[in-house]
């Protein structure tokens, strides 16, 4: 009695240890990766053939004006050094001046990432609400018509372009039937007319109580959050269906329906509870993905998210604004993983 | 990567083709009586301070909210610039002064007068910022460290003080220009941030006396204007304006359809078809500034007879691709002053004529050879590319189109290493200067001096008399005088230059029937939304 209670006593301290040194180590892979990430950025921005002297000071710039701004930038010192003072001002959040469009990097990404937040957040939601089911269903009436109907939706989510189905679906729902908003984020009537403080407006009207506004938002965001959760579905349709099928072929699903369990059981609770973690994995990465922001989707609907942003400072070659625009999107990768991590931890015994 | 989207965009016509021919209901809801809504591209505004500014979409914002000394009526471009924020102006003895009487009861809107301290503190910025247009001001002897002197304000005058005599025309014509705007200075230095003259604030704000003030600029979003109900040509009757920012073509041809944009900017051909064929919708077209054109490299040892490029010149078959793959988008034209421009011509001396080129080429002793041309990326250019490349091998040329980014093929022409470039090229500035001082002048042609910036030192031509030409018609005091000058040269250049001058840009929009007097600045100017009515 007395050794166990030693035991228990000797082991709580090192339990907390091991949680501290887990956490460390969680935190040390993240500082290792997000180091690893703006030091690509970097490189890749200093080896650019693009001056960044001249996108500030424009080509025709005196000798004099541009060596004083070159200094003023601290790109006489060695490189080096140069990288380190950027690593200090990226963690001051400081992301530079956006050539393009005449604003700190930082305040245009608070501008364009909310936006697309807000989409691919609906989009993912979407994609699980109706994907998952679907794909359970799909296995368990394996072979059935019903597959056969999964099938074919998630085939068409798979291979249809998404600025074909966008540019039909605009046509259809906005141009003919009329049922939803046309392109923007909202009707030109309510644009500015409440506060931003989340920067979604589906978040701020509601706030701010201002329900037509969050009304007429809905009727804009509805179509190109349909048809990113399509995509989505269809890739967490098809990976549902292909973990459950693994599960109901196991010998302990023969066991439980040789026990007598209800079927629904047996599915939901025995299959289903063993693919949580896989399918974690899966909905986390289709979300990730969805908030690198979808360049198509974005043109198509007038969408002013963070997807066109890159692009459009990319082709403008517009070098802090896609470097910050990288290094968001890193941050957002990696905060899923160890979001999915937790999660792991909350559902799988195992891992606890 | 816009090959890439061209290609996928070029898919997805074909896949929606079908589709979209289904007739659109339309609209219930409609944009209200007073306010004019627009689909336009506007990804391309980097500032809106109009000592900067220097894109297409910032012109169209700044030519509405700032005044200038010299301006156009939209609804008569035809008469040249005339007073705006100047009432009347003065040309010194020696021409090298020009005096400037500034109009009484102007406002800015802020509602601080406008004055000649306001315009001498404009011109003088906009040289010391020295900014990429800063240009079109310091071509005439200004720089940062003589504006003192030759930019001065005199109670209700301003005078300019040039290096040299020039066409009283071409000073007044760069002075319409965006970099003209005059802008209010209490506002603008009280904005000030270490010593930028405001440039970080008027990057995103407005302090103009013009017809508009800027509300909001949301890069790639949206631009919001609101009329200045103190405008001295009466208050607009669009009290709002706002530009939206929509990539696609399909995209804005729904948006008018459906009533929620009142014009759409950038309708493909088919889409401005469809557009033509609606009931509440009309097209309106414009010719802009862009001209289309190919030139042949002079250290080329075939090309440098003059034959041979005037041979090139009736193989190519203008009126073929005006009426096919560029029909509404682009027009034959052979000069290069674009159409609108003081001292255009209409010649079209050359057609398609394979006899004649053959002729030509034997008188030349030449039979059949080979050459590379440089095309960028684009769907139209690399279309007429292959039209170009069908047409010489008619007369056993063999012409290998490199394809590749803006930058590259760029890069190698001013490099003088291509024999054959095809490309486009915008005017500068409202002056005729701005394409004769590039297409027919080339002062020193030896590979040293590097002087990249004019396209005739791009071909490695020597423009020999044409040179003087250019130099005098910039000084020539007599307008009608420096107008036939300008014929002239455009006549010796279509036959001795190695440039075949194509086409010029057609602007069309889609619009509804109701709106009026939408003028989008035809080659010389951007849009203005003043006149507008619906």
């Amino acid at each position: 009695m007395t050794a166990q209670s030693d035991i228990d006593k000797g082991r709580q301290p090192s339990a907390l240890v091991e949680s501290l040194v887990r956490a460390a180590k969680i935190l040390g892979s993240i500082a290792v990766t997000m180091l690893g990430l703006l030091f690509v950025t970097f490189v890749i921005g200093r080896v650019m053939p693009i001056d960044p002297v001249i996108s500030v000071l424009g080509e025709r710039a005196s000798r004099e004006a541009y060596e004083a701004t070159r200094i003023a930038m601290g790109l006489d010192k060695p490189l080096i050094v140069q990288f380190f003072v950027y690593i200090g001002d990226v963690i001051q959040g400081d992301f530079g001046q956006s050539r393009l469009t005449a604003r700190p990097v930082a305040d245009d990404i608070a501008r364009v990432f909310p936006a697309t937040l807000e989409l691919a957040t609906l989009g993912t939601l979407l994609g699980v609400v109706v994907g998952v089911p679907l794909g359970v269903l799909a296995a368990v009436k394996r072979g059935t018509w019903i597959d056969q109907v999964a099938r074919v939706v998630a085939l068409i989510g798979y291979s249809m372009p998404i600025f074909w189905l966008g540019l039909v679906g605009l046509l259809v729902f906005y141009g003919i039937l009329g049922w939803v908003g046309g392109p923007g984020r909202v009707g030109i009537f309510y644009v500015d007319l409440v506060p931003s403080v989340t920067g979604m407006i589906l978040v701020d009207s509601a706030l701010d109580g201002q329900w037509d506004v969050f009304w007429n938002a809905v009727s804009h965001i509805i179509l190109p959050a349909s048809l990113l959760g399509y995509y989505s579905l269809a890739y967490i349709s098809r990976m549902t269906r292909s973990f459950m099928l693994e599960q109901l072929s196991a010998e302990y699903i023969t066991t439980a329906r040789v026990k007598g369990m209800s079927e629904w059981t047996v599915v939901w609770r025995h299959a289903f509870g063993n693919i949580k973690v896989p399918l974690i994995t899966v909905i986390a990465l289709s979300y990730a993905g969805l908030l690198e922001g979808s360049v198509l989707t974005e043109i198509i609907f007038a969408w002013p998210g963070i997807g066109s942003y890159i692009t459009t400072a990319l082709l403008s070659a517009d070098m802090n604004a896609v470097l910050g625009g990288t290094v968001v999107v890193g941050l957002v990768f990696v905060c899923l993983n160890i979001f999915s991590d937790l999660l792991y931890k909350f559902f799988d015994p195992r891992a606890r | 990567m816009r090959h890439m989207k061209s290609l996928m965009m070029g898919a997805m016509f074909g896949l929606a083709g079908a589709v979209t021919t289904v007739p659109v209901m339309q609209a219930h809801a409609e944009t209200p009586p007073n306010m004019l809504v627009i689909a336009n591209r506007i990804d391309d505004i980097t500032t809106l301070d109009p000592a900067e500014s220097f894109e297409f979409a910032g012109s169209d914002v700044s030519r509405n909210v700032y005044g200038k000394l010299v301006n156009f009526d939209p609804l008569a471009m035809e008469k040249g610039y005339e007073p705006d924020i100047a009432e009347s102006w003065d040309v010194s003895e020696d021409g090298k002064t020009i005096t400037f009487t500034i109009r009484d009861g102007l406002k800015f809107h802020s509602g601080n007068p406008v004055t000649a301290e306001d315009a001498e503190f404009s011109l003088r910025r906009a040289v010391v910022l020295n900014k990429t247009p800063s240009f079109i001001l310091t071509q005439f002897g200004f720089s940062a460290d003589n504006v003192e002197q030759t930019i001065k304000a005199d109670g209700n005058k301003l005078s300019i003080t040039t290096d040299k005599k020039y066409a009283t025309s071409f000073v007044l014509n760069c002075l319409t220009s965006t970099i003209g705007g005059i802008v209010d200075k209490k506002t603008v230095m009280a904005n000030e941030k270490d010593g930028d003259m405001g440039n970080e604030w008027l990057k995103t704000n407005s302090a103009g006396s013009g017809a508009y003030k800027v509300v909001s600029w949301k890069p790639s979003d949206s631009v919001t204007l609101e009329a200045n109900p103190d405008f001295y040509k009466g208050e607009p009757a669009m009290k709002r304006v706002i530009v939206r920012h929509i990539q696609e073509s399909a995209t804005q041809r729904l948006l008018l359809e459906k009533g929620d944009v009142d014009v759409a900017r950038n309708l493909s051909p088919e889409d401005i078809a469809a557009v033509e064929s609606s009931d509440a919708l009309t097209v309106y077209e414009e010719l802009r500034g862009r001209l289309m054109y190919i030139s042949f490299n002079q250290k080329h040892p075939v090309f440098s007879n003059p034959k041979v490029v005037e041979a090139m010149k009736y193989l190519i078959d203008y009126e073929g691709m005006q009426n096919s793959f560029l029909k509404g988008q682009w027009t034959v034209h052979q000069a290069f002053l674009p159409r609108t421009y003081l001292g255009e011509i209409d010649d079209k001396p050359f057609s398609m004529d394979v006899e004649k080129a053959k002729a030509l080429l034997k008188e030349a002793g030449v039979d059949g050879f080979e050459f590379e041309a440089g095309v960028r990326e684009a769907q139209e250019r690399v279309e007429i590319a292959q039209s170009l490349q069908n047409t010489f091998s008619q007369a056993g040329i063999k012409m290998n189109i490199t394809i590749g980014t803006g930058k590259q093929i760029l890069t190698r022409y001013r490099a003088r290493e291509l024999d054959m470039y095809l490309g486009a090229w915008g005017p500068d500035y409202p002056d005729p200067q701005t394409n004769a001082g590039t297409f027919a002048y080339n002062p020193d042609n030896s590979d040293e001096i590097k002087a990249t910036g004019f396209l005739a030192y791009r071909n490695a031509w020597d423009p020999g008399d044409m040179n003087a030409k250019v130099d005098a018609a910039v000084v020539e005091g007599d307008t009608d005088k420096r107008r036939s000058m300008y014929e002239d040269l455009q006549r010796e250049h279509q036959q001795k230059s190695p440039f075949a001058v194509m086409f010029q840009k057609i602007e069309q929009v889609g619009l509804k029937k109701t709106i009026k007097n939408l003028r989008l600045g035809s080659a010389i100017t951007a849009v203005s939304y003043w006149p507008v009515t619906k």
